[in-house]
C-alpha cells in the first residue's frame, strides 16, 4: 500500500514537473515569435512543410468522410423523408466537428510526429546544442517559426477537409443517391449559420493548432536524445496530442454549443 | 557581471570546480588553466566528463561549486546577452559535427554570418569559401551533410567553428571513430589553424598518440580527479598509476578490468539461483 501510495506520488510528481517544463517551453517560444516575422523566409519554409505537405492526406479523408456522411445521412434522413436536408447534416457535422477535430488529428499523425521526430533528432545529434554554441537561440530559430506555422496552417487545413468534405456528400448524395442537387445547397445556405457554425469550427481549429503544435514540438525538445528517446517521444505526441484535441473539443463544445 | 583576476596569461581558468550527476561526483574540486595561444589537452578514460567540462565552460550546464573565467568574464554570472557575445568568440566543434542537417555545406559555414553579421551576400561568399579552402574542401559546398564522411563532415564543422573568427575553438574528441587518413589531416588542422589564427584550443580526446603529438600541455582527469598534467614528455614520464595505465592502454590498474563483483568461486558454487 505504502509502495503503491510512493509510486502514485513519484508519478504525479513527475507529470506536474513535466506540465511545468512544457508551460515555460511555450512561454519561451511564444515570445520567440515575435523575432520570426522579420525573418518571413523562416515561416514560409515551415507553412510548406507543416501544412503544404498535409494537403493530400487531409483532401483524400475530407472526401472520404464527406461520402460517408452523405450515404449514412440519406439513410438515417429518408426513414423522416426529409432527404432534402442531407446538405445541412453534412454541412454542419463537417464544420462544427468533423472537420476541426478528424483534420487536427490527422495534422498531429502527419505534421506533429514528424515535428518531434525532426527536432528530438536535431537534439540527438547536437544540432540544437551546437546553435547554442554558436550563440544562436534555437528556440526562436528553431522553435518558434514551426510553432507559429502550425498554429497557422492548422484552421487552413480544417477548412479544406470540411470544403472537400462538402463536395463528397453531395457527390454521393445528388449523383448516387439522387437527393436533388438544388435542395443539397440551398438548404445548407439557409441553415448554416456563419457565426454559431464556422466561426465556432475555425475558434475550434485555432485552439487545436496550437495545443497540437505545442506538444509535438516539446515532446522533440523534451526527448531525451537516443534513438529509442526520440520514437518514444513521436509515440508520445501521437498519443497526447488526441487525446488533448478530443477532451477539449468537448469542453468547446460544451462552451459553444450548450445552451442550445 | 564579475571581473576576478584570472592568472597572468590564461585564456580559461578553471577554479575549484565540482558537478556531480544524479550521484555520481563527476568532478571533485579541480582546477585547470588553459594558457592563450596554445593547446591544452584533457584525457582521461571514456565517461570522465570531458565532454561535461566543455559545456560548463561554454555556460551550457552550471557548476554546484567553483567558477570558470573566460577572457575574464565568470561565464556563469554572465546575463544571457553577454553570454551570447562571449559564445560568438569560443568556437566548439562537436564529436559529431552538428552540421545542420537541413542545409547544404555551404550555407552551414555560412549560418553563424548569417545569424550574426549583416553582410552582404558577396561578403559571406567570400568568408565562406576562405573557411572551406583552409579545411580543404572548398570542391564540397554544395553537398549536404548526409553526403559527407566523418572526417569531412568534423572538417566542415571546424570551418564553421572558425567562421567568426573566435578567440579558442574547443574540440570534443575530435579523432574518435576516425580512419588512420581523416585522424592525420585533423591533427595537421587543429596545429596549423592554432598556429596561423592564433587560437587557443582545448581538445578534449582519449586518442593518446594523436593528442601527445599536437598539445602543449596535458590534463589527465580520472575519477573526478587530476591523476596527472604536465607536458606530453613530463606525462611520458609520469610515474602515476592511472597516467601510466592510461598512456600505455594496459587492460588492469587503477581502473579495473573487471566490473565490482563477488568472489568469482564463491559465485561458481552458488546452486539454486537462475543468475
Amino acid at each position: 500500500m505504502i509502495e503503491f501510495l510512493q509510486q502514485l506520488g513519484i508519478k504525479t510528481r513527475t507529470s506536474f514537473t513535466k506540465l511545468g517544463r512544457g508551460t515555460f517551453f511555450l512561454l519561451q517560444t511564444m515570445s520567440g515569435v515575435l523575432s520570426v516575422l522579420p525573418r518571413p523566409r523562416l515561416l514560409l519554409n515551415q507553412m510548406h512543410s507543416i501544412g503544404v505537405l498535409s494537403f493530400l492526406i487531409i483532401t483524400i479523408s475530407g472526401l472520404f468522410v464527406g461520402m460517408v456522411l452523405g450515404l449514412q445521412g440519406y439513410y438515417t434522413l429518408s426513414d423522416f423523408g426529409a432527404e432534402e436536408s442531407l446538405g445541412v447534416m453534412v454541412a454542419a457535422s463537417l464544420v462544427r466537428e468533423l472537420g476541426p477535430v478528424v483534420s487536427a488529428l490527422l495534422f498531429a499523425g502527419r505534421a506533429g510526429s514528424a515535428l518531434t521526430a525532426e527536432i528530438g533528432l536535431m537534439k540527438a545529434t547536437e544540432q540544437l546544442s551546437g546553435m547554442e554554441m554558436m550563440a544562436v537561440d534555437p528556440i526562436k530559430r528553431i522553435i518558434s517559426p514551426r510553432f507559429l506555422a502550425g498554429f497557422l496552417s492548422m484552421p487552413l487545413l480544417a477548412a479544406l477537409f470540411s470544403a472537400v468534405g462538402i463536395i463528397g456528400g453531395q457527390l454521393v448524395g445528388s449523383g448516387l443517391l439522387g437527393v436533388d442537387e438544388g435542395a443539397y445547397w440551398s438548404q445548407m445556405q439557409a441553415k448554416l449559420d456563419f457565426q454559431d457554425d464556422i466561426i465556432n469550427g475555425v475558434i475550434k481549429s485555432i485552439v487545436f493548432g496550437f495545443v497540437a503544435s505545442w506538444i509535438a514540438l516539446f515532446e522533440g525538445y523534451d526527448a531525451i536524445p537516443t534513438s529509442e528517446g526520440v520514437s518514444r517521444a513521436t509515440t508520445r505526441t501521437v498519443v497526447n496530442s488526441a487525446f488533448s484535441i478530443l477532451g477539449l473539443d468537448f469542453i468547446l463544445t460544451t462552451l459553444m454549443f450548450g445552451d442550445h | 557581471m564579475d571581473n576576478s583576476v584570472s592568472p597572468q596569461n590564461s585564456l580559461v581558468s578553471v577554479q575549484n570546480l565540482s558537478f556531480s550527476r544524479g550521484n555520481k561526483k563527476i568532478f571533485d574540486d579541480i582546477s585547470l588553466e588553459f594558457e592563450r595561444g596554445k593547446i591544452t589537452a584533457i584525457m582521461g578514460p571514456s565517461g570522465t566528463g570531458k565532454t561535461t567540462l566543455l559545456k560548463l565552460i561554454g555556460g551550457q550546464l552550471f557548476p554546484e561549486q567553483g567558477t570558470i573565467i573566460v577572457d575574464g568574464n565568470n561565464v556563469h554570472r554572465l546575463r544571457r546577452s553577454d553570454l551570447y557575445n562571449l559564445r560568438k568568440r569560443m568556437g566548439m566543434l562537436f564529436q559529431s559535427g552538428a552540421l545542420l542537417t537541413d542545409m547544404n555545406v555551404f550555407d552551414n559555414v555560412a549560418f553563424p554570418l548569417r545569424e550574426h553579421t549583416h553582410l552582404p551576400e558577396s561578403m559571406i561568399r567570400t568568408l565562406v569559401l576562405m573557411k572551406l579552402q583552409a579545411v580543404g574542401l572548398r570542391g564540397a559546398r554544395s553537398l549536404m551533410p548526409n553526403e559527407l564522411s566523418g572526417g569531412m563532415a568534423r572538417r566542415i564543422a571546424l570551418a564553421r567553428a572558425i567562421a567568426l573568427d573566435p578567440m579558442m575553438i574547443m574540440y570534443d574528441e575530435p579523432f574518435t571513430g576516425q580512419d588512420p587518413i581523416s585522424k592525420g589531416a585533423l591533427v595537421h588542422l587543429i596545429k596549423s589553424l592554432n598556429t596561423i589564427l592564433g587560437l587557443t584550443s582545448i581538445v578534449v580526446s582519449h586518442d593518446v598518440q594523436e593528442t601527445a603529438a599536437i598539445a602543449d600541455y596535458i590534463y589527465v582527469i580520472a575519477e573526478g580527479k587530476i591523476v596527472g598534467q604536465g607536458t606530453p614528455k613530463e606525462i611520458e614520464q609520469s610515474e602515476s598509476d592511472w597516467v601510466q595505465q592510461f598512456m600505455t592502454g594496459a587492460a588492469d590498474g587503477p581502473a579495473h578490468f573487471h566490473y565490482p563483483a563477488k568472489d568469482y568461486v564463491d559465485d561458481l558454487l552458488s546452486t539454486g539461483k537462475r543468475y
